[in-house]
């Protein structure tokens, strides 16, 4: 055996600095190579709308199940919201094979960290990360192949839930209270702000978040409604004291029909009350 | 001019070898067995901060004795290792087989090509769909693999452990047992003589098969005292309530 088909099964043991992404450009730079170089714009499926709410202990995520290619729907069942890690959760708008890609590599970012140095990033860390993740797309972004997630975790030092937005350029913006990204998120953003309170408990808080993804879908032809027929719904995900959880189908269905049934009595949704003026 | 020392082949190997089997035997023992529900690692280790035990990926987990700064650069290179085959192929692609083959690589060249080899043993465990399925790897400074079954013990006192954990170990004992026979094991020193190991100076943790995704857990604090039944020392020292 030569020296050179040893060292191929050799482990560099130099003590290893620096985060996954680095050791990833180091030794095998041909896997990043997507998410650097510029090539001519194309059509690639799209991910649509993500919601996230906080709520006293810890905040929610939702995510429709749409993904369009211009006027063509490429998938009703695409999954856009992932654990980070045990304590964070991640949801993906914009071009949706790079963000998934992005997502990817995020989690084992964090995972790598967290085992070498044997503690888990703080949550602003992990938000810091992503953000230059973000940043290392703006090339593609000029393509029109823009990635950009909405980040929430529960922060472990000030026991609340905390959400991060981000623009195309790796800005990272923390939002208060509840925030929406992607197509139909201006909707959202709207059906949010009648909705929402800051004593909501988690179960409020999901039904908001569905409540919100409904009127994206409404008014936004590139987000998905809740499918009763085939069974499709909103993936929603809540993250507190105890970690991730993403609720199955079977514990969202039932709200989900709920809402559908009181939309079809009431289209427009819960009516919000003003007060002050003369009846 | 003078004439520089001819030292034979032979000599040399075996020069490095009782110098690394020297420094191995200075340090305290790490058990690694299999139990009912998985792997169970214990060290002896009074340092937290500095471990013996860690995740390696989703169902491997990794022991060491010897010299911290050696056995660290073998763990982080290890963990490199995983996650980048793991991101590169896919997570049930990463292995204890593939991570021991290139330990072996990595500890057999060091041996041959360095001044000083490493002086470490380390333990490369995978816990598999069944107790049939788990792996046992055994790693020494020159790079020699070992399949093992059942149990392995590393360090000073491994060759006395060895022989009363083949008396004494069984296929299917319960999670508390085993934490207490290697308890009791890595506590009799060399005399023979039993000294009591409180939950502090111990670093206790499993490959819990039943888990999903990361099988690796950490025994700390309260759950290890209580299976002891010897109080935390360094918890009652910190006047916990």
């Amino acid at each position: 055996m030569t020296n050179s088909e040893l060292s191929r099964h050799q482990l560099p043991v130099d003590g290893g600095v620096g985060g996954f992404s680095d050791l990833l450009a180091a030794t095998n730079p041909g896997l990043l190579q997507a998410m650097t170089t510029a090539g001519a714009a194309l059509d690639a499926p799209h991910g649509t709308t993500i919601v996230a709410v906080t709520y006293p202990g810890g905040v929610v995520m939702a995510g429709d199940r749409r993904a369009t290619m211009g006027n063509m729907i490429a998938s009703r069942d695409i999954e856009k919201v992932y654990p980070a890690d045990e304590h964070s959760v991640v949801g993906i708008a914009g071009t949706a094979g790079l963000a998934i890609e992005l997502v990817r590599l995020f989690q084992v970012e964090l995972e790598h960290y967290e085992k070498i140095e044997g503690a888990q990033l703080s949550i602003e860390g992990k938000a810091n990360r992503l953000a230059s993740m973000i940043r290392g797309n703006l090339g593609m972004a000029f393509q029109g192949l823009a990635v950009v997630p909405l980040f929430a975790g529960y922060d472990r030092s000030s026991e609340r839930g905390r959400i991060f937005s981000y623009d195309v350029t790796g800005g990272r913006y923390e939002e208060h209270t509840f925030y929406a990204v992607g197509s139909g998120s201006v909707f959202a953003r709207g059906s949010l702000k009648k909705l929402y309170s800051t004593d909501l408990t988690q179960s409020q808080a999901v039904r908001v978040c569905l409540e919100a993804l409904y009127d994206a879908a409404d008014d936004d032809s590139a987000t998905g409604g809740p499918d009763l027929a085939r069974r499709i719904y909103p993936i929603v995900a809540t993250v507190d004291a105890a970690g991730y959880r993403r609720l199955d189908d079977g514990q969202i269905e039932p709200t989900v029909q709920q809402l559908v049934a009181e939309r079809n009595q009431r289209p427009d949704g819960p009516l919000a009350t003003v007060t002050g003026v003369d009846q | 001019m003078s004439v520089p020392y001819y030292v034979s082949p032979e000599q040399l190997i075996k020069d490095k070898a009782d110098f690394a089997r020297k420094g191995i035997a200075r340090g305290r023992s790490v058990i690694v067995m299999q139990y009912s529900g998985g792997i169970l690692l214990v060290a002896e280790n009074p340092s937290r901060a500095l471990h013996k035990v860690s995740e390696i990926y989703d169902r491997i987990a990794y022991a060491a004795v010897g010299k911290y700064n050696e056995f660290e650069n073998l763990r982080v290179a290890g963990i490199r290792f995983a996650d980048m085959r793991g991101y590169s192929y896919d997570r049930s692609d990463v292995t204890a087989r593939s991570l021991a083959n290139a330990y072996a690589q990595t500890l057999g060249t060091i041996f041959t090509e360095q001044p000083k080899p490493y002086e470490v043993e380390i333990v490369v465990a995978e816990v598999g769909d069944s107790a049939d399925t788990d792996q046992l790897y055994r790693l020494t400074f020159d790079g020699s693999v070992g399949d093992e079954h059942g149990f392995v013990a590393m360090g000073g006192s491994a060759e006395s452990i060895t022989t009363a954990l083949s008396e004494r170990w069984q296929p299917d004992m319960a999670l508390d047992q085993s934490i207490r026979l290697a308890t009791e094991l890595l506590a009799t020193d060399s005399a023979g003589e039993p000294r009591v190991l409180t939950p502090g100076q111990l670093e206790v943790a499993v490959l819990d098969r039943s888990r999903p995704r990361r099988t690796f857990q950490r025994i700390t604090g309260d759950r290890l005292a209580e299976v002891l039944g010897v109080p935390d020392d360094e918890a009652a020292a910190a006047g916990e309530p």
